[in-house]
């Protein structure tokens, strides 16, 4: 296993860069329209009922389902594994977001309003503020997903640690299978402990001040 | 004469109720006035008050404040014209006793100067040391604090309307007694025209230079509290004092 990574180790790291490539441009789309869908959200309850039934239809389709759904569509490769991504973390993102905002204290919110604030000014100096925990958790979750997902996506020939893992299946490779998952899941562990810490920085900051 | 608050048969329904929350109210406060708004709860006292600064909308009939009609008026600016308190305080957990205190002010752009100034000039006059409290947060001030706070961000444009929807509903009653002392002297010194509602009848009568008291969307009584003693207009006004004078005899057995 050691002499296997000595001899391909740029192999393994071009691989792990592609898939950290994958997940970011993901996440940054997720993130941008994500956003923009919940401040729409916040403007109509129909809309944000409609948008959560939406892609929690659109989650519950197997991603490789999915990604053979759009292969007519935008081809193999990379782009049909972000769209798919993507759409997937929508749920994901939007869920978390729209439910952590709406769970602020409603006499916080009334107060806010009553004094004028305007709808979007209670959304980025009250709401967005006091519930920072939720929107963390949603962002952990979707990257955590994210790359789990990306590794099937090397199906479609989208690259990544994937298709370490997927090669060493096909030829019964051990050290890739190894290899291709070992580094995957030390990904996902990876970016949740970074998150995490982020996280505690971010929210608990607050708290600390005080003191 | 222009009133400083002026509802001219306003209605309001909400969706799927049956009634009217507040049903076809005539009422005419002058500028100055302390009137406390008296019910039970369901009566539409907090309808009628949300009503003036546009929180539910009048399906019909105007209000107007100081002859403007608010319906004409950006519903953003009446807000920030206009005083309110509520019952659960609202502070904002997330911003100091200042922050909390310069909203509206902030809201209205003015220099961090003048806020600062104004913030500490309110403190002292809801009672809360400037240098003590300025860079606290909500979370470490008592019931009656948070409260004061409520009411200085209220106060903090100087809006010649204050709404007070049951503002001293969660504190105890020690602190509930001050807490009125200290604000129908704030109002003897600001000559603002204040609207307190209460489901506390002795509150309502010790508070208000006029009492409303309200039932079923409707205002039963509009009078001093003296008058109202005197000449109970209907048979709800006359449980309400008989409420109070029992109170009153049950205390007499003890003091």
């Amino acid at each position: 296993m050691t002499t296997y990574f000595i001899k391909y180790h740029d192999k393994l790291l071009s691989a792990l860069l592609e898939h950290l490539e994958i997940v970011f441009i993901c996440l940054l789309f997720s993130l941008l329209l994500a956003s923009l869908l919940t401040v729409l959200c916040m403007y109509s309850t129909l809309l944000s009922k409609v948008l959560i039934n939406l892609f929690s239809v659109i989650y519950s389709v197997p991603s490789l389902a999915m990604f053979a759904m759009l292969i007519p569509l935008t081809g193999l490769g990379k782009v049909t594994a972000i769209i798919v991504l993507t759409a997937y973390n929508q749920y994901l993102l939007l869920n978390t977001f729209v439910t952590g905002l709406n769970e602020v204290d409603k006499s916080v919110v009334d107060a806010a309003t009553g004094m004028g604030m305007t709808r979007m000014q209670v959304l980025t100096k009250i709401r967005l503020p006091l519930s920072k925990g939720s929107l963390f958790a949603g962002l952990r979750l979707a990257t955590v997903s994210t790359i789990g997902i990306a590794a099937i996506a090397a199906t479609i020939n989208a690259g990544g640690l994937g298709s370490i893992l997927f090669d060493g299946l096909r030829t019964m490779n051990v050290n890739k299978i190894l290899w291709g998952s070992i580094l995957s899941s030390g990904l996902a562990i990876a970016a949740n402990a970074l998150l995490g810490f982020a996280e505690r920085k971010i929210v608990i900051r607050k708290n600390a001040k005080n003191l | 004469m222009i009133h400083a608050i002026e509802f001219q048969n306003v209605s309001k329904k909400f969706n799927n109720a049956g009634y009217n929350a507040v049903d076809h109210v005539n009422l005419n406060i002058n500028e100055g006035e302390f009137i406390t708004i008296l019910g039970s709860s369901g009566c539409g006292k907090t309808t009628l008050l949300k009503l003036i600064n546009r929180l539910y909308e009048a399906d019909e009939g105007k209000i107007m404040l100081f002859g403007e009609d608010v319906e004409t008026v950006d519903v953003i600016k009446v807000r920030r014209r206009i005083g309110y308190v509520i019952q659960q305080v609202g502070l904002f957990p997330h911003m100091s006793i200042a922050d909390n205190i310069a909203t509206v002010p902030r809201l209205l752009k003015w220099d961090q100067e003048k806020i600062n100034a104004r913030v500490d000039e309110l403190l002292s006059l809801t009672g809360l040391a400037p240098d003590k409290f300025r860079n606290r947060y909500p979370d470490q001030l008592s019931g009656g604090q948070q409260q004061r706070v409520g009411l200085a961000r209220a106060l903090a444009v100087n809006p010649k309307i204050m709404l007070l929807d049951e503002p001293f509903g969660a504190v105890d009653s020690i602190i509930r007694l001050k807490l009125q002392d200290e604000l129908l002297q704030i109002h003897g010194g600001l000559k603002k025209t204040f609207l307190f509602v209460t489901h506390d009848i002795e509150e309502a009568f010790k508070m208000g230079t006029r009492v409303i008291i309200m039932n079923e969307g409707k205002i039963i009584q509009f009078d001093t509290p003296e008058n109202i003693i005197k000449a109970p207009e209907d048979t709800f006004v006359d449980s309400l004092i008989e409420s109070a004078r029992q109170k009153e005899q049950f205390w007499g057995r003890f003091l």
